[in-house]
């Protein structure tokens, strides 16, 4: 399946990945190879089979509704690049 | 260079011909003589050396002591290791110190193994060279001028050039056998599910897997005991009792039925690895094993299969990384969207980003069906191949990489030939099952590994047949000159 520059930059955006513009062509036609070798999924033939998320198909265990991990806000806020009054800083939001 | 068996090294321990400190400043200084390879990102000699004495304390108070108390190793650097720096091989996670261990570095630790220091890698995982790492790439102690492979590359070359006798390594697509045969070593990846992912930098969380690098089948086993087992704080860890897979390595192999799989010795392989492969397989017939020809008419779908949902799963693993929380930052951004896209530019490597991006588009809208659930229905149809398979024989066998180890540089402008380096190695993953890579003599001077893959928690067999391979050869024993 071929790839466009178009779908290279919303993808791009989807992934929140900075590509500059001039950097477009190359990934877009690396994108294009990789792509490329999943051709051969058209070709196997799956129907009537299900998909598989997990290998072993399990049922996940429930476990008890018990709070067993300590409050380690400050240990976790502590490894922000940037952090005040206990609130993760970030480029302002709301003009 | 150090070859002694945990065996070996329990019993000198035991005995107090030795020291967890002494072995551990041995250890310390065979990094220090390797470094070269390159094969570490960083190693912690005060935090080695304070665990290594306070383990020799408990022996002289007569404590009871594990195994593996006062035995050297190392962990890959993508276990989460407490207050200690965790790369994952990334620019992204540069001087990030977690503030919890993963849970094989609290087993590990619990044991009184001793950790010397955190592995090169490819990174996050991704790649099967180690030219990936941000950190360098490490070097093939058979040949500095090589890969080791990845993505767990440091700890199969630490290993290899008997630095340490064990490491962790974690497998996703391969990332443990892969590198286990390119440096003549072996290679435990578990079943899914067996070893906790709790602490465990994740990739593909479908396919991770924690297991371990050590020179031989009964140094594997005496590590995947220690490591195995039953942890809540991962929601996919299996609970279901272990085998004993020590007690079984002795098991003759007499009427052990082994399927040599067709397609893992066609097109892309190796003549001359195919056929040391087959020497390898034949020394296993002579020990009363019975080979039978299998066919898994599915596995040439196992890459696409497995580079669609790889990555569909790294896309959504790695958008953890934004540049808020932890890890790389971009300056000067002015606005939040242009401090996570810049962030995450910066802070990640190439190959990281063509799987996050390939990931992203597998999964969006309009291309769904056609990879991401078309790939699921092709892992299906992988599983049945080999659940098929299982009907008729007890191991499947073949080599596990197509080639020996490739020179640096030589397949790392192409991500496709790349991507074919993990042909024998990525539908095992897709199903979760077991499998070992063990050391199967050599081409040209550099290591071969033969796969044995079990069905699923059946590690006692692997660990079983590699070990009496290991009983009655000497590839497992061979040291590189260096």
């Amino acid at each position: 399946m071929s790839i466009d520059s178009a779908t290279v930059r919303h993808i791009a955006r989807l992934a929140r990945l900075a590509v500059a513009e001039t950097e477009l062509e190359s990934v877009r036609s690396d994108l294009a190879r990789v792509l490329h070798l999943f051709d051969d999924l058209a070709a196997a033939n799956v129907d009537n089979l299900n998909p598989l998320a997990h290998p072993h198909d399990q049922v996940l265990g429930l476990r008890d509704d018990v709070a067993d991990q300590p409050d380690r806000s400050e240990e976790l806020l502590a490894l922000a690049p940037a952090a005040q009054g206990g609130y993760y800083l970030v480029p302002k939001v709301i003009e | 260079m150090s070859s002694a068996s945990l065996a070996a090294l329990g019993a000198d321990l035991a005995a107090g011909r030795t020291s967890a400190a002494e072995l551990a400043a041995q250890a310390l200084d065979r990094a220090q003589q390797h470094a070269a390879l390159n094969s570490f990102i960083s190693l912690q000699p005060e935090a080695a050396l304070a665990h290594a004495n306070s383990v020799d304390a408990n022996r002289r108070a007569g404590r009871d002591m594990h195994a593996l108390a006062g035995i050297p190793f190392a962990h890959k650097d993508i276990f989460c290791t407490k207050g200690i720096a965790t790369t994952c091989g990334s620019r992204m996670l540069r001087g990030f110190a977690p503030p919890y261990d993963a849970q094989v570095v609290e087993r590990l630790a619990a044991a009184g193994a001793v950790s010397i220091g955190k592995t090169n890698m490819d990174e996050f995982a991704m790649g099967s060279s180690n030219e990936n790492s941000a950190y360098g790439a490490a070097r093939n102690p058979w040949d500095a001028a090589r890969v080791p492979g990845g993505s767990s590359g440091g700890s199969a070359a630490a290993v290899a050039a008997g630095i340490v006798p064990f490491a962790t390594g974690t497998d996703t697509g391969g990332s443990i056998r892969q590198p286990a045969a390119f440096c003549g070593i072996t290679g435990l990846k578990p079943t899914y599910g067996r070893v906790s992912r709790y602490g465990m930098i994740a990739y593909a969380s479908s396919l991770d897997c924690a297991g371990v690098l050590a020179r031989s089948a009964a140094d594997c086993a005496s590590v995947f005991s220690a490591i195995a087992g039953h942890d809540g704080r991962d929601a996919t860890s299996v609970d279901r009792p272990l085998e004993d897979v020590q007690a079984l390595l002795p098991r003759p192999l007499r009427g052990l039925r082994i399927g040599l799989a067709r397609e893992y010795f066609g097109g892309g392989v190796d003549a001359a690895v195919a056929a040391q492969v087959r020497a390898a397989l034949a020394e296993l017939e002579k020990l009363g094993a019975v080979l039978v020809d299998i066919s898994l008419p599915s596995a040439h779908h196992a890459i696409p299969a497995y580079y669609v949902i790889a990555p569909a799963e790294a896309s959504s693993n790695l958008a953890r990384y934004d540049g808020v929380r932890y890890g790389h930052r971009a300056a000067d951004a002015r606005s939040l969207d242009e401090l996570y896209s810049r962030s995450r530019a910066e802070g990640f490597g190439a190959e990281v980003q063509r799987r996050i991006l390939v990931g992203t588009y597998a999964l969006s809208a309009g291309y769904y069906d056609a990879y991401y659930l078309r790939a699921q229905k092709v892992r299906r149809l992988i599983a049945l191949d080999f659940a098929a398979a299982f009907e008729q024989v007890d191991l499947i066998a073949g080599p596990t990489a197509p080639t020996t180890a490739f020179r640096l540089g030589e397949k790392s402008d192409d991500a496709l030939a790349m991507y074919a380096a993990d042909v024998n190695t990525v539908a095992v993953n897709l199903a979760g099952l077991p499998a070992i890579s063990a050391p199967a003599g050599f081409v040209d001077g550099l290591p071969v590994g033969l796969q044995l893959i079990a069905p699923a928690f059946a590690e006692a067999r692997l660990l079983n047949a590699a070990h009496q391979l290991q009983q009655a050869t000497d590839w497992h024993t061979q040291e590189p000159q260096a």
